[in-house]
């Protein structure tokens, strides 16, 4: 799926066009989740783990600067070198600076979420170098021209059939063969070649711990690990939230990490960096780019915690339903969807939408995000930064006006029952309304809720009408729905009053 | 970058204690040996390193291994003399090889192996099939346990090591033996033959 722009219902709708393609996402999605929650279940610590996780992180960026100068003099003590950058250019120049010295021409990667925010591999790829993405998923949508759809599942909108056929073109497998074991022994044989042709290798980096000045990097395939332990460069790309105080920390972020990304417990490879390999020189370039901008920030602080385990991702109904390639954005789904607004609230304003605010991911999350609420927050923010469309703000206007007064509001009830039953279909399913784009009206019922309970309480009450219904009536009555928040005299009183008044209705 | 982020930060709050009842298990060898076969590898036990050795030589893949790499002496075909081998690279064609575990965590089957005295530690990599023997005594229950043993004052890499390499990036079907090893093979000795 190639994305034009950044409107994620726009995009949504291009995927779910293949319904059948739509369907199997969200399916394998939801299995991921199912994996997920059998290994959180299996842990009665879990809860402790999560609450822990989340103090750590933090305790953490709120002395980050102290932490990153412990880090960088540890790591250096160990002979690694430290580079800071505040933003992706200077990171990739940061990058390109080090290969170019060294000479080195074709370079081997292992997943970096942040390498992909930065767009690394073009970069390097307009200087020449040869760029390889060496985790399996990663060198799918490498070889499809494309980005990741996903954080850990770089390829899942991707079906077998399709990769036995770019396999076919791309390294001569079989005609048609689309066994995902052949498939994957395949490229295991392409990629050794490439491991062991490589001048260099580039990791992400899962954890960087202050303490000792060593990195973690976490892989199921042991890609990171070959492209760092052949060829004798190292260079480790992190965002500042990747610190961590204590070695003691890492084993809270790992029991969750694998757990709740894959459902295993732990990942295949926990791979522990705390120098060059012997001979060798070994980097790691720390990047800002807009995460100080997040920090200062009340709202959104916590999305720092994310260690990117994409659990929100594969729990979310909407992000299931439309594929990360709608988000446009190197992370997608509830978690990306407050991190890109953050960089560009105009250019990803539709993001927060992309929402039913279930919540599902809030309760997933290994490091206690609270999402959801953070999504409505952006929702807000994006209204009050003016990008919001009138699509949505006119509706949210008339329906204000509508709200503010019982008298319109029993109005467009019966106004609107009469469109419902009368009006044509044109009229009612039209591009003005989105709504109704996969979805039915409600049938207009007979009579309105206020029309019943009105019947009912002249049968039960010998025909005297409750008070709180006669609208047009003044003042007290309706304190007893909507209680003032300051009253003349007490509030309390006031309702307590009115709710003896009804009950003797009853 | 330092005195930005200075200017932003919220008021500091307390490191939590990782000092918790942490999960526990009435048989960790039991509970190791379950979680190493769920993710795709398999445990044995011997009650000397000797025994393990032996059992680890006739493994399938040891049989039919043609350049095989022990770390300890007296492993049967073993042909791959690492500390002459200056060039990593020319350890591409290892079938088999055969190495301690410093570590064994019963939780997650995760097993904790090093550089130390190691040449070339891309041979725990590169290998199509691995076998690591680790002393029982050295078998903890959880992670927290096993990074309160662990010591990061050297420099060596060290890794956890959690049955074969895999991938289920083609269609979230598993495939065994992505770029790692295909097959890890872990042996429990009662012998504690790397000492205190």
């Amino acid at each position: 799926m190639v994305v034009a722009g950044h409107d994620h219902p726009k995009n949504a709708a291009a995927f779910i066009a293949d319904k059948e393609k739509a369907k199997w996402h969200d399916g394998a999605l939801w299995f991921v989740r199912a994996k997920r929650d059998r290994m959180a279940n299996s842990l009665p610590e879990w809860e402790t783990l999560r609450e822990k996780a989340s103090g750590i992180k933090q305790h953490t960026v709120a002395r980050l600067p102290d932490y990153l100068e412990q880090f960088a003099a540890q790591a250096e003590k160990r002979g690694i070198r430290v580079h800071f950058a505040n933003d992706a250019a200077e990171h990739n120049a940061i990058v390109l600076g080090i290969l170019q010295n060294r000479g080195v021409k074709r370079v081997v990667k292992s997943k970096s979420m942040l390498t992909e925010e930065c767009h690394l591999n073009p970069f390097l790829e307009r200087h020449g170098m040869e760029v390889v993405d060496t985790d399996l998923g990663e060198w799918i949508v490498q070889l499809r021209h494309e980005g990741p759809s996903h954080i850990v599942l770089p390829a899942i909108h991707i079906r077998k059939e399709e990769v036995g056929e770019l396999f076919h073109e791309k390294i001569g497998t079989e005609k048609g063969a689309t066994d995902p074991t052949y498939l994957a022994g395949a490229a295991r044989q392409r990629l050794r070649d490439e491991f062991l042709q490589a001048d260099a290798g580039i990791t992400g980096v899962n954890f960087a711990i202050a303490e000792t000045g060593g990195i973690v990097v976490c892989t199921n395939e042991g890609n990171a690990d070959l492209g760092t332990a052949l060829p004798p460069l190292h260079i480790a790309c992190m965002g500042v939230e990747k610190l961590i105080p204590r070695v003691a920390d890492l084993s809270v972020f790992i029991r969750l990490l694998g757990r709740s990304a894959t459902g295993q417990p732990i990942t295949t490879y926990t791979s522990h960096f705390h120098g060059p390999l012997p001979g060798g020189e070994m980097h790691i370039v720390v990047v800002d780019n807009g995460r100080s901008k997040i920090l200062a920030s009340d709202d959104f602080r916590r999305s720092l915690n994310c260690i990117r385990c994409g659990a929100c991702m594969n729990t979310c109904p909407v992000y299931r339903r439309s594929g990360g390639h709608s988000y446009a954005t190197t992370v997608p789904g509830p978690i990306g969807s407050i991190l890109n607004p953050a960089q560009d609230a105009k250019k990803h304003a539709t993001l927060p939408y992309a929402c039913s605010l279930c919540g599902s991911c809030t309760d997933v999350c290994p490091v206690k995000i609270d999402l959801h609420h953070q999504l409505l927050t952006w929702r807000r923010e994006i209204r009050v930064q003016g990008h919001l469309s009138w699509k949505k703000r006119l509706p949210m206007a008339v329906a204000a006006w509508l709200f503010a007064s019982p008298a319109r509001f029993s109005a467009i009830g019966r106004i609107g029952k009469f469109f419902l039953r009368n009006l044509p279909r044109p009229m009612l399913y039209n591009p003005l309304n989105d709504w109704g784009k996969q979805r039915e009206l409600p049938p207009a019922p007979k009579k309105s809720f206020r029309d019943l309970y009105r019947e009912r309480q002249k049968q039960t009450s010998g025909g005297r009408e409750p008070s709180f219904l006669s609208e047009s009536k003044n003042g007290p009555d309706r304190e007893g729905l909507h209680p003032p928040l300051a009253g003349k005299g007490s509030g309390s009183h006031s309702r307590d009053a009115s709710r003896s008044e009804s009950s003797v209705d009853a | 970058m330092l005195s930005r982020l200075r200017e932003v930060l919220p008021q500091a709050l307390p490191l939590p204690s990782l000092d918790e009842q942490w999960i526990r298990f009435e048989d960790p060898a039991a509970q190791f040996a379950e979680t190493l076969a769920f993710v795709g590898g398999k445990c044995e036990t011997a009650p000397t390193l000797a025994a393990a050795l032996d059992l680890v030589a006739q493994t399938a893949p040891a049989v039919e291994a043609k350049r095989t790499y022990s770390w300890f002496d007296g492993f049967p075909g073993a042909n791959v003399a690492m500390e002459a081998i200056e060039d990593p690279h020319s350890l591409a064609d290892v079938d088999m090889a055969v190495l301690p575990g410093r570590m064994a965590v019963a939780e997650n089957a995760a097993v904790w192996a090093t550089e130390q005295g190691l040449r070339h530690r891309v041979i725990l990599f590169l290998t199509q099939h691995l076998a690591l023997i680790v002393p029982r005594a050295r078998l903890v229950d959880n992670l927290h346990e096993a990074y309160g043993r662990l010591s990061f004052e050297t420099s060596d890499f060290g890794v956890w090591i959690s049955g074969p390499s895999k991938t289920a990036d083609i269609e979230q079907s598993l495939v065994i033996g992505a770029h790692g090893a295909r097959s890890l093979t872990v042996v429990l000795t009662d012998e504690d033959f790397l000492g205190q």
